[in-house]
């Protein structure tokens, strides 16, 4: 697609997605590609600090915010394949840096760049057919919208626009979609026994989808579900978005 | 006060998340309360509704950030209606405002209407000590009153109990024969209460509002007991939060919106009573004395802490508990305290004290649900990270929610990740740690099948494992794999 040639993103790969899952970047480096954009990788980039911010150590979440804004400062667009450290990067680090003007500025100059990858796509590269990306995915899908991914961030029907136009794809209900998996992050080893209760109702919902696959934007939850699928020994594959729209993706 | 337990958090909320009698009836609230609610929102449209939100937020700002003025408004015109007003700093102070009016009119049977603030100052037990009768006379307060429990539920207080539960406590507690009919227990109970409200000589209710502009006091309800608690007995004491107060009639409009749809669902309760004053003298009924305490007991520090301050804004509707995924799965009581759920984590350790209930704001996923719902947008997560921020790092020892080991690690993370060198190497020793188990699989701190960590033999590691599998690190990260074949620099 030359339409978008002139455009350049940098990614935030994430931590999650650098070291557990690194095909899911692949995909997105894939995807990004055939829709005709220039993609960088700034090379000195770790974690965006949400898990010491969630867990309340603000200091430590702002060394290594100074570092992402650091990083991505000439940066013309910033795509994260992860609602919840988009949403790290766009909210909370408003509220990290919320005491220092200056590096108030740089924090909102670099949330009005940075973009989850679902609403990348949509609402900048406008991609309305997934075919673009030269998608197909023959089965049955079902969509968990990650927590941060809908409330922080506000990101609803453009995953799902996205999934829609699949061509072979087959999209299946999930009851009590918007319910959080009950990741939460450091909550999940620090009340295993309420993040366990929560991700067996996610599971029994998505297994009572009748989907094969599991898709969300965030592989953070999907580690949560596809952890707790996996100890059932359920077939039910779990795939980022970016996945389903990469036709080169297994 | 009553009795505080929030410490006990994880062993009340492990106990509760076992039990399946538990988790049906809170199924049952979701499916109730919280379907009920968005029906509403759909009949009005979401638009007018973010609309009535907002404007009731507005006024939740407005009258807080002026609370002094409206109190004194608040006074000014109770009195000039023949009130009392009385200004309670804690629990103890406000008890004893309603002992001495209890001593010094000679009062011998109590009707309640539904008051979480009385449960917060454990009026109860301090009537019942000076040998007053006292019955509460909603039917969820009955129930738990008999059984000698506290409530689970800002609205619906019994909702931990089953019908079968409380056929075999009025069985227990009226001696009367085992019927699980709900018509018949209702009527029983109605019975009972009947006679109470009209040999009551004090009644005590909570306030949902007060109006500052006439010095009314608002409770709505859906039994009638309240209006029956506030006129039938000679003197009426009203007890609420000082927060309560709003500064007129027409805003309470938009509260009487909002409220009784976000709360049960419904577009109004069977009964909205406003009591302004006693009876005048040309009145058939009404109580001759009408008093209204306001409660600080810990809100003052909400109000000086702006972080917190908008914790005040909370009208109890519930609606954040209803559709919480943590208090769904362990109920009302393993809080610890009376004010249970999301609201309930950021108000609780106000009000009983950060040491003691500082566990409670790391109880959430931080999912955002109790924000979505709230009808006048109390950012709760926000709330609930920012005590999270003044308990992991607190110089007071007291105050630290976490074993120091987190603070290491917390510490240790940052490092970590703010040198690309140094998590390389992390990496490399994850992925020789992946290795041990095939050279010494007895040592091996990870028992894994290759493709999955099936259980971790490490501390935090092992929470996880015990009901979920982990990935095992893959041969390259992303960073590799792009310096291989994936930078513009080899393609």
């Amino acid at each position: 697609m030359t339409a978008n040639a002139k455009i350049t993103a940098d990614l935030f790969i994430t931590c999650v997605v650098d070291q557990l899952y690194p095909d899911v970047g692949v995909s997105v480096v894939r995807v990004l590609r055939r829709l005709g954009v220039t993609v960088g990788f700034p090379t000195d980039q770790t974690c965006c600090g949400q898990p010491v911010y969630n867990t309340g150590y603000s200091q430590q979440a702002r060394t290594l915010a100074k570092r992402v804004l650091e990083q991505f400062k000439d940066s013309e667009y910033v795509v994260v394949p992860s609602g919840s450290c988009a949403a790290t990067i766009r909210v909370f680090y408003l509220e990290i840096f919320d005491d220092d003007t200056e590096l108030l500025a740089e924090a909102k100059a670099l949330a009005a760049k940075t973009y989850e990858f679902s609403e990348f796509l949509v609402n900048v590269l406008k991609v309305d057919d997934a075919a673009d990306c030269g998608a197909g995915h023959e089965g049955t899908v079902t969509y968990h919208p990650s927590c941060h991914l809908l409330r922080e961030l506000g990101v609803k029907s453009e995953p799902q626009k996205l999934l829609q136009s699949v061509p072979g794809l087959e999209q299946k209900e999930l009851e009590g979609a918007e319910i959080c998996c009950g990741f939460g992050g450091t909550f999940s080893v620090k009340f295993p026994h309420i993040s366990e209760g929560m991700v067996t109702d996610k599971v029994a919902n998505i297994q009572a989808s009748g989907a094969d696959t599991l898709v969300s934007c965030d592989m953070s939850c999907l580690m949560n579900i596809g952890g707790a699928l996996n100890r059932q020994e359920s077939a039910i594959k779990v795939r980022h978005l970016a996945q389903i729209l990469d036709p080169e993706s297994e | 006060m009553p009795e505080i337990k929030t410490q006990d958090f994880t062993a009340a909320s492990t106990a509760a998340i076992l039990d399946p009698k538990l988790r049906r009836a809170l199924d049952r609230v979701a499916e109730g309360f919280h379907v009920a609610r968005l029906d509403r929102i759909e009949e009005v449209t979401q638009d007018v509704w973010d609309g009535w939100k907002d404007q009731a937020r507005e006024i939740k700002v407005h009258t807080i950030e002026n609370l002094d003025y409206y109190l004194e408004l608040l006074d000014k015109n109770v009195t000039a209606a023949g009130g009392q007003l009385h200004f309670a700093k804690d629990a103890d102070e406000a008890n004893e405002i309603v002992a001495h009016i209890v001593r010094t009119r000679n009062i011998k049977i109590v009707t309640k209407s539904k008051s979480m603030v009385s449960e917060e100052l454990g009026l109860n037990p301090v009537l019942e000590a000076l040998g007053v009768e006292v019955w509460e006379t909603d039917l969820g307060e009955y129930i738990i009153q008999l059984a000698e429990e506290t409530p689970s539920h800002l609205v619906a207080p019994a909702l931990h109990k089953s019908k079968e539960d409380v056929a075999a406590l009025f069985t227990e507690k009226l001696g009367i024969p085992y019927d699980e009919d709900i018509y018949h227990m209702a009527a029983t109970a109605r019975t009972i209460l009947r006679d109470k409200f009209m040999e009551a000589d004090l009644g005590i209710s909570g306030a949902n509002f007060v109006v500052a502009e006439t010095g009314t006091l608002v409770i709505i309800t859906n039994e009638g007991n309240g209006r029956l608690c506030t006129s039938a007995p000679r003197v009426h004491i009203g007890i609420t939060g000082m927060e309560k107060v709003i500064p007129s009639m027409q805003d309470l409009s938009a509260f009487l919106r909002l409220l009784p749809r976000s709360a049960t669902g419904q577009r109004i309760t069977s009964y909205v009573s406003m009591t302004t004053g006693p009876r005048r003298s040309d009145d058939e009924d009404g109580p001759e004395e009408f008093h209204l305490i306001l409660v600080d007991n810990g809100r003052s520090k909400m109000l000086a802490d702006p972080a917190l301050r908008e914790a005040l804004y909370c009208i109890r509707c519930g609606a954040c508990l209803n559709i919480c995924p943590v208090y769904s799965r362990i109920g009302g009581h393993a809080y610890g305290w009376v004010y249970p759920g999301p609201i309930g984590a950021v108000v609780s350790p106000m009000l009983v004290g950060l040491p003691k209930a500082k566990e409670l704001p790391q109880a959430s996923s931080l999912c955002g649900a109790c924000r979505e719902v709230c009808p006048v947008n109390i950012d709760i997560p926000k709330m609930l990270l920012d005590l999270r921020k003044k308990t992991a790092e607190s110089p007071d020892s007291s105050l630290r929610s976490a074993p120091e080991i987190e603070r290491v690690l917390a510490r240790l993370y940052a490092k970590l990740m703010s040198s690309p060198k140094l998590l390389k190497m992390g990496v490399k020793f994850g992925r020789f740690a992946q290795k041990l188990e095939r050279m010494t699989p007895v040592f091996s701190p990870l028992t894994t099948d290759g493709k999955w960590i099936r259980n971790a033999h490490i501390p935090i590691l092992s929470r996880w494992t015990k009901s979920r599998d982990l990935p095992t690190l893959p041969k390259q990260t992303f960073h590799e794999l792009w310096e291989k074949e994936l930078s513009p620099d080899d393609s």
